[in-house]
């Protein structure tokens, strides 16, 4: 997942402008994309900032309370920047039912509240409604990747090689 | 492609498969590849290379084997031996099937391989997903090619009706009267939508078959659009689901490049196109009139019913929504005629149905089996039974559907029977609970789910379920008094009689089954101030 910490404009001309403006082209610049262009921007960006918002509200000609309204709606899209490294603890009801309210505890003691990003920018936690990897109870998502049947030691454990206090 | 460049390619794969002394199946569906699938499966590729026998001896990865807590699973088609919980250094072993892996083998006259019945989940585990071929050679778009030269799209719906297949999203509508619903909507353009939106804590059946066997989809959804005249299709597939996606897409791409989709499919004047909606995380778009919103790029939230998509859906035109798993279920239906799909299951529910198995079970993972067969057989055969403890109940429906406890183990699982049990069939997961769960907590758990995932629109279910969250949470830390039970049983009258959208009309199903069949449960919390499954904190000072 790229990181955008230390992105505060969206005006510079990088790739990434590029790569949106391709991705909007492809669907012709219609409203009706605003879905698959706000995942692009967030692929490309990590995050979706006011700015980059208002940019999309321009290009697909759509009022920016429309655009502000659908990205902030979905769980998926973040506003706020992430931080370096993610974890994701799944709450479907087969983790829950094995013991995943140990994990975010686990979590919320040595890093940030769900949802939120550690004070120094380097790990974020949140939470998903089932992952469906039920099978693998209590499953989180470190960075993409699943672990499965995680305990808090194994948390633990990854935490300290971020050493994370 | 042509329909005989079809059949050639068929057979030609066909024989070449059969011409290899040995065939390795890995699994690579998402619960396996967390378990080192992957690592596996290319170990096992490197000693094939290294002993130089490439033409005899093939690995492929497949979608989900079922038996998700012993992966990695691999299948070796010469010796038919099925391992689990492999490691890379295992790969010589397998290749020659040597006895030392005797502790990895899995039983394959287990009850959980022979109470199954594979339709949907028929090129699951057999097939790779990632390559057209393969899914050819297993008698694949040989449904599509039938239909396009030998019967009218009137004849494929008629099939699909005599078939007797209701809707697997849940809520079990005939789908052979929904395809009649758009086919008679007269029209230049309808759309024909798959409902990948898998949204119900605990169930995994769509992702599998999506990331086991895609074609399949595609080919139940192109013959749906020849039957209903539509020529444009979209897959709505959850965010979450990324190697769904990715296999969706390469799935697509293969098939478009040989014409079994886009236009002039198989050299016929029959054209379908299929594009991708990737979901973003908002359970609430499961509902059909929400996940038309969001496929046009709005915020998912559900309008007010009839007019039905059939009639005005996706951009006001008639619209054929389905989920995954009924359009998997299409190509055997044609293939083997809707006559051999009535036949089984009951009266009343035909077919097979798929079912995620989690929660406190010994085998979880991935199952399909006749309707009609009882719980018991679902659980304790196929599922192996509870380990180290006891039956309490069972969650079918995810946040709309309820708790069944043992006293129905023995009654069959079917639409109607569900529901005279006061749970839903819903779209198939399965969570088992053992003593250790307290039920007022569960019901609190899909209580919070709903509130979170309210859309807002309607006010019965923004501030019903903040309310009855609010209730339940407070039971299960001992702070609730007799009047908040009766205020409880009220407000789900309220939300289920006037909610906009299925999502606030089913909110207090887990609430209504688990007080039907755990009051004692309830009442321990508000009355003893204590938790009989020993799973709620209560503390010893209370303020009510």
């Amino acid at each position: 997942m790229p990181t955008a910490t230390n992105e505060k404009t969206v005006t510079a001309k990088d790739n990434r402008q590029k790569l949106l403006e391709r991705a909007m082209s492809r669907h012709q610049y219609a409203g009706s994309a605003l879905i698959e262009v706000l995942h692009t921007a967030q692929e490309l960006f990590g995050y979706l900032s006011p700015e980059l918002l208002s940019t999309i509200a321009h290009k697909l000609r759509l009022p920016p309370s429309r655009v502000l309204g659908v990205a902030s709606f979905y769980h998926f899209f973040s506003l706020k920047p992430k931080g370096e490294h993610t974890f994701v603890v799944c709450l479907g009801t087969a983790c829950y039912v094995a013991g995943a309210l140990g994990l975010v505890e686990t979590l919320e003691r040595r890093c940030c509240k769900a949802g939120a990003t550690s004070a120094d920018g380097r790990v974020s936690f949140e939470t998903a409604r089932c992952i469906g990897s039920c099978g693998l109870a209590p499953a989180v998502i470190y960075d993409g990747t699943i672990l499965a049947r995680a305990t808090p030691e194994k948390i633990g454990r990854e935490l300290d090689q971020l050493s994370v206090k | 492609m042509t329909i005989e460049e079809l059949h050639e390619l068929e057979g030609k794969e066909q024989a070449r498969q059969s011409s290899l002394k040995n065939r390795i199946y890995c699994c690579t569906a998402a619960g396996c590849l967390s378990c080192g699938a992957e690592g596996v499966r290319r170990a096992i590729g490197d000693e094939i290379e290294k002993r130089g026998n490439g033409t005899q001896v093939e690995v492929c990865g497949t979608g989900c084997m079922g038996l998700c807590s012993r992966g990695p699973l691999v299948l070796s088609s010469s010796t038919g031996k099925l391992y689990g919980g492999l490691t890379a250094s295992d790969a010589p072993a397998v290749l020659d099937g040597s006895p030392g892996l005797a502790e990895h083998e899995i039983d394959r006259n287990d009850p959980f391989f022979t109470k199954q019945q594979r339709i949907v989940l028929a090129g699951s585990g057999r097939v790779d997903p990632e390559k057209l071929a393969d899914y050819i050679a297993a008698g694949g778009y040989r449904a599509l090619s039938q239909a396009l030269t030998e019967m009218k799209p009137a004849d494929v719906v008629k099939e699909v009706t005599t078939s007797g297949l209701r809707g697997r999203g849940g809520a079990g509508y005939p789908t052979g009267l929904k395809w009649e619903l758009v086919a008679k909507q007269v029209g230049p353009t309808k759309y024909v939508v798959c409902n990948a939106d898998e949204g119900d804590p605990g169930a995994f059946m769509d992702r599998s078959v999506l990331e086991g066997d895609p074609h399949r989809v595609l080919e139940g959804m192109a013959l749906a659009g020849y039957a209903v005249g539509a020529q444009q299709g979209y897959i709505y597939v959850r965010g979450e689901y990324g190697l769904a996606i990715q296999r969706l897409q390469n799935a697509i791409k293969q098939a478009e490049r040989e014409h079994l989709l886009g236009g002039r499919i198989l050299d016929t004047g029959f054209q379908f196109r299929i594009d991708l909606r990737i979901g973003a995380g908002a359970f609430v778009c499961g509902e059909e009139t929400a996940l038309i919103a969001s496929i046009e790029g709005k915020r998912g939230q559900p309008r007010q019913r009839p007019p039905y998509p059939p009639e005005s859906g996706l951009w006001n035109a008639p619209t054929l929504i389905n989920n995954v798993e009924t359009f998997a279920n299409i190509p055997a239906i044609i293939n083997e005629g809707g006559e051999w799909y009535a036949a089984i299951g009951t009266a009343k529910s035909k077919g097979t149905k798929v079912f995620a198995l989690a929660g406190h079970i010994k085998n979880t993972g991935l199952i399909e089996v006749p309707m009609g067969t009882t719980l018991r057989t679902i659980l304790f055969d196929i599922g192996g039974g509870i380990p180290n403890g006891h039956f309490k109940a069972a969650q079918t429906g995810g946040p709309s559907g309820g708790c069944i406890p043992e006293q129905f183990l023995d009654s069959p699982v079917d639409y109607e029977s569900l529901a005279a049990i006061g749970s839903i069939m819903g779209s198939g997961g399965l969570i088992v609970m053992d003593e250790s769960s307290c039920m007022v907590d569960v019901a609190r758990f899909f209580m919070e789910f709903c509130m979170d995932e309210s859309c807002g629109k309607c006010i019965p279910c923004r501030a019903g379920t903040v309310e009855m969250h609010d209730i339940l949470h407070r039971m299960t830390r001992g702070e609730a008094g007799e009047h908040d039970l009766t205020m409880l049983e009220e407000l789900a009258d309220l939300l289920r009689d006037t909610s906009l959208c299925g999502l606030g009309q089913t909110a207090p199903n887990p609430v209504m089954s688990t007080l039907r069949y755990f009051r004692g449960e309830y009442e321990a919390h508000i009355r003893e101030r204590r938790c009989p499954a020993g799973h709620c904190a209560i503390t010893a000072e209370v303020t009510a």
